[in-house]
């Protein structure tokens, strides 16, 4: 409440007479009343309800399920809800993977008494390259905010077998600046593996990073059957792109197109701005450079 | 306050809590549900105040989603039990709301539109009156309605104090607090604020109106 001394002194112009003064007073107190009865807003409709697929709660009382599969890659636990796979990791038991899962969600999930047969068919499937089967997974990205969907989004285009930069993922998804915030997003993936954060790399060649290690990134890029080895040396050559004199394109070496250059026609750059120098077009596929419409 | 939990989850929630202490308690525990009933407990609140700050819908919505999320990473990530079972969480959630929305604000004008604000308020003031509203409930409306056009005209540093002040009613100490300002910054902006509401809304808080 205002005190009788906080009445308003600034806005004198007549005389200060009681009277006067007991009205302000009075005006005060009504102001504060009706600051005090202002009413409240509700919510948007699916605000709360968007925030809580953010977290990861899926709503209901419900719980994700998990249950596990055999992998080239050791056994592999994934997490599941109504909407699709939410969290894959490999662990060493079904505590383990419980626990990442609660630490990231919020939520310990509970082990799924009858495995969905189908969703692992297709999940082992999708690890092998059926493409096919990599498209049907159904994959919860709910939980993520934009940024992080958008990136994954677009990791997931990186065909198997071949790689891309950090610095690619930025400028394709129209954050060129945000490399950094690529790798973050990238290595907070929390479906691996069906999600190729492992094919994004760092734009000198080096593999850059793995939330699960170098040697497991290198390893799936093998799988895939990409020389990581080649692909770092290379690098290091300063051999950043690919060219054909037959076709004056250029690609990143891993590209499909340019691992079917004959050796005769090969060329290679260091730079994108010295392969356009030397009047070649980025390639439409792996787009080395923005490349317009 | 609305309680806008589905039925379902509600009851698969044994005992949902119903004050904060307990509240509390489920989320320092992780209970399944807790969460949610905090959304739910305090969605509507976090907004209205969000609205006030920011001045417009699109903001206010975008300020709790992310605070909400703040909280959610806070409670179930970095803080320890202990630490969530001392939290008073009204004023925590609405210093959480605060930063993030000073947060949003860098690099972004938030502009107040007083005059969308005016054409707002009485349209949500029309529709909830109704066709014929009586003479006393007009005048409160039309009352709220100049006072939040009012508010909107103050400068965002009074107008957050005031609000915190005399709409939420939170004491000065916790103001103070919330704002990281001493006590006497924050009474002097929270008077400076009253003085100009009181200035703008001129004749609307005279007696005479109320005969």
């Amino acid at each position: 409440m205002v005190e009788r001394g906080e009445v308003d002194r600034t806005m004198e112009t007549r005389p200060v007479t009681m009277e006067r003064l007991a009205s302000e007073t009075r005006a005060y107190r009504r102001l504060v009343r009706a600051l005090r009865a202002l009413p409240a807003r509700s919510a948007p409709p699916g605000l709360g309800e968007r925030v809580l697929q953010r977290v990861g709660a899926l709503g209901d009382g419900q719980r994700a399920r998990f249950s596990s599969l055999e992998t080239p890659l050791g056994r592999l636990y994934l997490a599941y809800g109504p909407r699709g796979i939410r969290f894959v990791a490999p662990a060493e038991d079904a505590a383990a993977f419980a626990a990442a899962y609660a630490r990231r969600f919020g939520e310990e999930p509970v082990a799924d008494p009858e495995p969905p047969r189908r969703l692992l068919a297709d999940v082992a499937r999708a690890l092998a390259g059926d493409r096919q089967a990599a498209r049907r997974l159904p994959l919860d990205l709910e939980p993520l905010g934009a940024f992080e969907r958008a990136v994954l989004r677009k990791a997931l285009e990186i065909p198997r077998g071949e790689v891309r930069t950090y610095a690619w993922v930025a400028r394709e998804i129209g954050h060129p600046r945000a490399t950094r915030a690529v790798g973050r997003a990238l290595g907070r993936n929390p479906i691996p593996f069906i999600i190729p954060c492992h094919r994004v790399v760092g734009g000198g060649g080096n593999l850059t990073g793995y939330a699960f290690g170098l040697p497991l990134k290198r390893r799936v890029l093998e799988l895939e059957g990409l020389d990581p080895v080649e692909l770092e040396t290379a690098a290091r050559r300063g051999e950043r792109y690919r060219g054909s004199r037959t076709t004056r394109i250029f690609c990143f070496p891993s590209c499909r197109h340019a691992r079917r250059i004959a050796p005769r026609h090969l060329v290679t750059f260091r730079s994108a701005a010295e392969a356009l120098a030397a009047g070649y077009r980025a390639c439409r596929d792996c787009r080395p450079v923005a490349v317009g419409a | 306050m609305r309680m806008e939990i589905a039925e379902p989850a509600r009851a698969q929630t044994p005992a949902a809590p119903l004050n904060e202490a307990e509240l509390l308690d489920a989320l320092a525990a992780r209970r399944a549900g807790a969460f949610e009933l905090l959304v739910a407990m305090y969605q509507d609140r976090l907004y209205t105040l969000a609205w006030r700050i920011t001045g417009n819908g699109q903001d206010a919505e975008e300020a709790v989603q992310e605070a909400l999320l703040r909280a959610h990473r806070a409670l179930y990530g970095t803080y320890a039990p202990e630490r969530v079972r001392g939290l008073a969480l009204r004023p925590w959630l609405t210093t959480v709301l605060l930063n993030t929305a000073r947060n949003m604000r860098r690099g972004r004008s938030f502009a107040v539109s007083l005059d969308a604000l005016g054409v707002d308020e009485r349209a949500g003031v029309r529709s909830a009156a109704g066709a014929v509203a009586p003479p006393a409930a007009a005048e409160r409306q039309e009352l709220a309605a100049a006072l939040e056009a009012a508010l909107a005209a103050l400068s965002r540093r009074r107008r957050v104090a005031v609000v915190l002040r005399h709409v939420e009613g939170f004491s000065y100490e916790e103001v103070a607090q919330m704002l990281g300002r001493p006590v006497g910054t924050v009474k002097s902006d929270v008077h400076r604020a009253l003085r100009q509401l009181r200035r703008r809304l001129g004749p609307l808080l005279a007696e005479d109106r109320r005969r």
